[in-house]
């Protein structure tokens, strides 16, 4: 994902509060955090000369084929089904504590991951950590998985 | 061990998954929740299932049968050779089909976790549960072996990441995973570069006489380089070490021409801390048939039997009777002897009468004279087999199938001879 000073450079920086927010950079910090869209600034949509960067901006913010709303990916052809993610994941061994957690078979339905058919699917992601008002960024799922099949877009 | 819900146990490895949940679908499995990809092929079954044949045609079961007895009836030397992938019932059978007819019976551990099962049997190596690694292990090494790739669900059910009684807090707080390999495998990249040793081929008696003199406060010597200020960092975390466990892999057994190294070294891991050895069995149960043999005989494998009198020794090892031409006749049960061994070890075999009992087509069915298709265990039949850490797990039957059990087909075999 682009960051935040990637973001702001495309955007008008003219600070006109059209959008409501106090500068274009509260705007930048929000559009990355997706409390806001990009059509939400006025003068970008609506200004020739922004045209290009509305364009380069919405390309970044358009749904990549397969990809989760918190950017998520699971590539099928490179998991093996290991659930190194499934009993690492912070999500789950809160919600699952004695499933997940311990290593077993997940018992609850608010899990993020879970094995099916010797490949990890990804459910509930809404509940990830990288998701949210109070989002971090955790990659307790990243760096668990041996074969690098989990990524975030 | 036996199953308290309606989960089935997985027997696509000797971790013997027993959490597997699964949805069917005109008596057929649909979908299989919780086992890792090498399980779920496992369970998926053959793409190609193998028939009943004699010399090549087709027939039926029972004729197939008494062709096997006959041949078993007419050699003065045959092989009992595979067991691994077989039922503990089946194995039992086998043993009692060598007596009889005063073969020589081995498994694939004789070129496999052999040495470490043997010792672990003889009390030799202090060994534990795979519970007690989940609940109580805060040091784990993986020594030669590789279970991202070999067992993939070992990390993320018993070894490194799930939380037990006394590690609750998981993996980043309560364990120190290590692995010391030839190469950076995909369990050293979940490691860390800290907690990889890399170390040469053949060089595991060094490393462990260097980890005796690191734990001693000596300085330790190689003759190949090694960061001596790691291995020193190494023995003090072994030290601290509450309760530590060695999955010693294929890549260990095969570079110790004697274990006496590796005594050397749980000796004095033992004398600072309490440290515990499992070996990484590969097919779901092969320590099942070690521990049934060693029962029967007091030895693990490498048997022969000869009129009432059992005889043990590496000149009966299935690799040593194929080169000496010692056998007459063959019957391999669960294994795939064509593939795994070398092509000029097991040429002899084709040119033996050959029984080969299977679910699936291999290559070594596909010389044999008689083909015996039996169901596949943890799916179409039931039993029970051995986990790698010596537990012995029930098996149940998923779905229905009208093949018969390789018990079944063994005890039929051993009631016509």
């Amino acid at each position: 994902m682009a960051s935040v000073m990637e973001i702001y450079q495309l955007l008008p920086k003219t600070n006109c509060k059209e959008c409501g927010k106090s500068t274009c950079m509260a705007f930048a910090v929000d559009l990355l955090s997706r409390k806001v869209k990009v059509g939400d600034c006025p003068p970008l949509v609506n200004e020739d000369k922004y045209k290009a960067n509305y364009e380069k901006l919405s390309g970044m913010f358009a749904k990549v084929g397969n990809v989760t709303e918190t950017g998520l990916i699971v590539h099928a052809d490179k998991c093996i089904g290991c659930g190194n993610c499934v009993v690492a994941c912070p999500v789950n061994v809160a919600a699952d504590p004695m499933g997940a957690g311990s290593g077993k078979a997940p018992t609850c339905d608010r899990v993020i991951f879970k094995v099916e058919d010797g490949v990890v699917k990804a459910v509930n992601v809404q509940e990830c950590r990288r998701f949210g008002e109070n989002k971090i960024l955790c990659v307790a799922c990243i760096d668990t998985c041996p074969t690098k099949a989990i990524e975030f877009v | 061990m036996k199953l308290d819900n309606d989960y089935y146990v997985c027997t696509g490895c000797a971790l013997l998954c027993d959490d597997i949940g699964v949805e069917l679908e005109g008596g057929k499995l649909n979908k299989v929740h919780t086992a890792c990809r090498k399980g779920f092929a496992f369970m998926k079954g053959c793409s190609n299932p193998m028939e009943c044949t004699v010399n090549g045609e087709r027939t039926d079961m029972d004729s197939s049968i008494k062709e096997a007895a006959s041949i078993l009836k007419n050699a003065e030397r045959p092989l009992i050779f595979g067991h691994a992938n077989s039922s503990s019932g089946a194995q039992k059978k086998a043993i009692d089909i060598a007596r009889k007819t005063n073969g020589f019976i081995d498994d694939t551990s004789s070129f496999c976790q052999g040495p470490m099962v043997e010792a672990i049997m003889e009390g030799k190596l202090k060994t534990c549960t795979l519970d007690d690694v989940r609940h109580k292990a805060d040091v784990i090494i993986y020594w030669g072996a590789d279970p991202a790739n070999s067992h993939p669900r070992h990390m993320s059910r018993y070894s490194y990441f799930p939380r037990g009684k006394e590690r609750q807090r998981g993996w980043e707080e309560d364990r120190t995973a290590i692995t010391i390999d030839v190469r950076k495998s995909d369990t050293a990249e979940i490691c860390g570069q800290n907690g990889f040793y890399q170390i040469p081929v053949k060089g595991d008696a060094e490393f462990m006489d260097a980890m005796v003199s690191a734990l001693s406060g000596k300085i330790p010597k190689t003759s190949y380089d090694l960061d001596k200020k790691k291995l020193l960092e190494l023995a003090s975390i072994l030290k601290k070490a509450k309760f530590g466990v060695i999955f010693a892999g294929l890549g260990m057994v095969y570079a110790l021409d004697d274990r006496e190294p590796l005594y050397k070294l749980m000796d004095k891991l033992n004398s600072v801390s309490s440290f515990h050895l499992i070996p990484m069995a590969g097919h779901y149960n092969m320590r099942g048939f070690n521990q049934n043999l060693f029962e029967e005989t007091g030895y693990i494998n490498r048997v022969k039997f000869s009129s009432g009198e059992v005889l043990h020794g590496p000149e009966y090892s299935v690799v040593e009777v194929l080169r000496q031409k010692a056998v007459d006749a063959a019957l391999v049960i669960g294994a795939d002897p064509l593939s795994s061994l070398p092509r000029s070890v097991v040429r002899y075999l084709e040119k033996i009468p050959l029984i080969v009992i299977d679910p699936c087509q291999t290559l070594t069915s596909a010389k044999a004279n008689v083909t015996i298709p039996c169901g596949l265990v943890g799916v179409e039949t039931g039993g029970s087999a051995v986990r790698m850490d010596g537990v012995e797990i029930e098996v149940k039957q998923i779905v229905d199938t009208d093949r018969l059990s390789d018990e079944e087909i063994m005890t039929r075999i051993s009631e016509a001879l």
